[in-house]
């Protein structure tokens, strides 16, 4: 088990490692520059300001020298929050992320995975085919479009919550609603097929025969077999929060990662740019290597051969 | 109950399956007893509706099924009638079923000790540490080496044959008074085939149950029934005990059955085999549903159905061969071979033990 989890790290640096240096060349691509009022300052001005952040070197060069911050542990300094170090800038801002990231996930995924168990339990009945439109919906209505609509009737004209900003739990409701819509639809979805497979299995024919109730046969035996497979669409359930969290935290104002990002993009603020995309990256690797550990504990017959890598 | 020998009574038994294409009509009129602490074996061939015949007993029906017509009665109340909630109290408890594929058949994810306490803490209302000692009495009496040590195991770590015998453990931990077998030894391989029917009759004597026992191979069962009931689309064409349904068959799909089993003393290099195919149970044929594969076919097998005739107080069979006014003829030599073999296994005394050197 050690030497698979070291093997695992190794590959998620070197994973972090590619990330890093595709996106850096990609950033280069992008047209524009950092400076924001650039045509009003002379040639002289600009190549001084250019000159103070290193941009007037080569690419390649730039690149070294980013890479090789990264290996002392710096991410650079933000250029548009006058010199503040990216790694703070992060920092602060994780909070609100990862909290309506987390909300998000928990409230997808529960809910996903009733409505995918009661589909598949009903199959073929109202239910089943309300639950069908649901996931249909969650997974056709992007983001924002939700996120727009909810902040209209729920928070414009019933006034339940608070339209956007973040100044305590009941700002997070409508936009973990808003984020939390695609990874029920896919959890939904996913749960019902394979629930649907899982209760045709000759073992829960045997379930069966051994009395057990409808909802002990679901507990006990169809539930935990469905779920084995689900664990897999835990890491890409993550990367499509993040991307999601970038849109839903611009429209309701959130103070986290995800707004900032977008931020950065729009300025050419590259040391954030990278700083984010190499976080996001560390993240989303960890959360596919907790995935499998996760994945081990629960299916017992993966257990052992982990052992053996 | 008519006979208090029966456990289970089942009479006029009528199941269609309502499909896209139709009504498949799987069991039309189908009676039949268990007799207390015998071994009834099913035959025939797929589609032949013996598991869905089982399956009615269990309650365990698919959602499209409809039972048209009949009655089983155990314990003096017709099955049919009860709810599902009822019937989850049957089942497991008074009635067990073995399913076909050990392989599939356990749950992956589920220690097998709890899979066979399960039952118990179901019927019994046994807590989880009684129902988990009461599994590894039952592990030992089917025959899993160091008990103790395997009960926490998972599916994955036995072979097959060790599986099907937890499948056992699961079916009788309850001490059912019926066990239905739905073919438990056609995924095996065949040395452990015996070891397990071997493992089914010795329970079998220690718990006290019948057995109803369905299967396509013959082999199995001259092993392990006592009495015989041949199915042919979706009904009983002929049944008896093992003897006579092996020495002395009357109909001619019993024939066909028999006929394409070889025996040591099949000659030649070709086995024969039943031509044609069974019929379509959407539209089931008029009179003998055997009579369009069958070489003995009168004209009367497709107007007519034939009413079973009896042959002995134990053997009944449902074809107009049998009928007073039919004509001699002569079974396929295999049959006639083995109906000389019982009429001299009439003469002495005590009979000879029918079936295993053939």
């Amino acid at each position: 088990m050690r030497k698979y989890l070291l093997k695992r790290i190794f590959y998620l640096f070197l994973t972090l490692f590619i990330v890093a240096t595709a996106t850096f060349f990609l950033m280069k691509l992008m047209p524009g520059t950092p400076l924001q009022n650039e045509a009003k300052l002379t040639p002289s001005e600009k190549a001084s300001i250019l000159a103070q952040y290193g941009l007037d070197k080569p690419v390649w060069l730039q690149y070294l020298i980013y890479i090789g911050g990264i290996f002392k542990g710096s991410l650079g300094l933000s250029f548009q929050f006058s010199d503040q170090a990216v790694s703070y800038l992060i920092g602060s801002r994780m909070g609100p992320s990862m909290q309506l990231g987390g909300q998000a996930m928990v409230v997808g995924v529960i809910f996903g995975i009733i409505l995918g168990a009661v589909g598949a339990i009903r199959k073929d009945t109202w239910a089943d085919r309300l639950a069908t439109v649901v996931s249909i919906l969650g997974i056709a209505v992007p983001s924002f479009v939700l996120a727009i609509l909810l902040q209209y009737y729920l928070g414009l004209k019933l006034g339940w919550f608070p339209v956007a900003g973040w100044q305590g739990f009941v700002y997070s409701i409508l936009p973990t609603l808003a984020l939390a819509a695609s990874p029920l639809a896919e959890t939904a979805r996913f749960i019902r097929t394979d629930m649907v497979d899982v209760l045709s299995s000759d073992y829960i024919e045997l379930a069966k025969a051994k009395g057990l109730s409808k909802f002990g046969i679901v507990y006990h035996h169809a539930l935990r077999n469905s779920l084995i497979p689900m664990v897999t669409l835990i890491g890409p359930l993550a990367a499509a929060l993040m991307t999601g969290s970038m849109v839903v935290e611009n429209i309701f104002s959130v103070p986290g990662i995800g707004e900032q990002f977008v931020k950065s993009i729009l300025v050419n603020d590259y040391p954030t740019i990278m700083g984010v995309t190499i976080f996001y990256s560390a993240l989303l690797c960890l959360l596919l290597l907790l995935t499998d550990i996760v994945y081990g504990i629960i299916d017992p017959r993966i257990r052992l051969s982990g052992n053996g890598d | 109950m008519e006979n208090p020998e029966n456990v289970i009574e089942v009479r006029n038994l009528q199941i269609d399956f309502h499909t896209y294409a139709g009504e498949v009509k799987a069991i039309r009129d189908v009676s039949f007893d268990l007799r207390k602490g015998e071994t009834l074996a099913i035959v025939g061939e797929s589609g032949s509706g013996k598991s869905v015949t089982t399956r009615s007993l269990m309650g365990l029906l698919a959602p499209n099924a409809v039972i048209k017509n009949g009655s089983i009665m155990f314990h003096g109340e017709d099955i049919i009638k009860k709810s599902e909630k009822e019937m989850q109290h049957i089942r497991g408890k008074d009635i067990a079923m073995i399913f076909q594929d050990p392989m599939t058949s356990l749950d992956p994810t589920m220690r097998i000790g709890m899979q066979i306490a399960e039952p118990l803490m179901k019927h019994k209302g046994l807590k989880k540490k009684e129902a988990i000692a009461q599994a590894l009495e039952m592990l030992k009496l089917v025959g899993i080496t160091n008990p103790e040590g395997r009960i926490n195991d998972y599916p994955y770590q036995f072979s097959g044959g060790m599986r099907q015998r937890i499948v056992i453990a699961i079916a009788l931990v309850c001490y059912p008074e019926v066990l239905i077998a739905d073919e438990p030894t056609t995924a095996l391989d065949v040395t452990i085939q015996a070891q397990i029917l071997d493992l089914m009759k010795d329970l079998q004597n220690r718990i006290d149950t019948s057995i109803i026992f369905i299967t396509h191979d013959l082999g199995v069962v001259a092993g392990m029934a006592d009495r015989v009931a041949v199915m042919y689309a979706g009904k009983i064409v002929e049944y008896g005990t093992v003897d006579e349904i092996f020495f002395n068959p009357q109909h001619p799909y019993t024939w066909g059955l028999l006929n394409s089993m070889p025996t040591l003393d099949t000659e030649g290099g070709s086995l024969t085999a039943i031509p044609g195919t069974p019929p379509d149970l959407l539209d089931p044929p008029v009179g003998d549903a055997f009579a369009a594969r069958s070489d003995y076919a009168m004209k009367i097998d497709t107007e007519k159905e034939p009413p079973f005739f009896k042959v002995s107080d134990t053997h009944y069979a449902a074809t107009w061969l049998l009928h007073p006014d039919a004509p001699k003829v002569t079974p396929p030599a295999e049959i006639v071979r083995r109906q000389k073999k019982f009429a001299a296994m009439e003469k002495p005394e005590p009979p000879i033990k029918k079936e295993t050197k053939e």
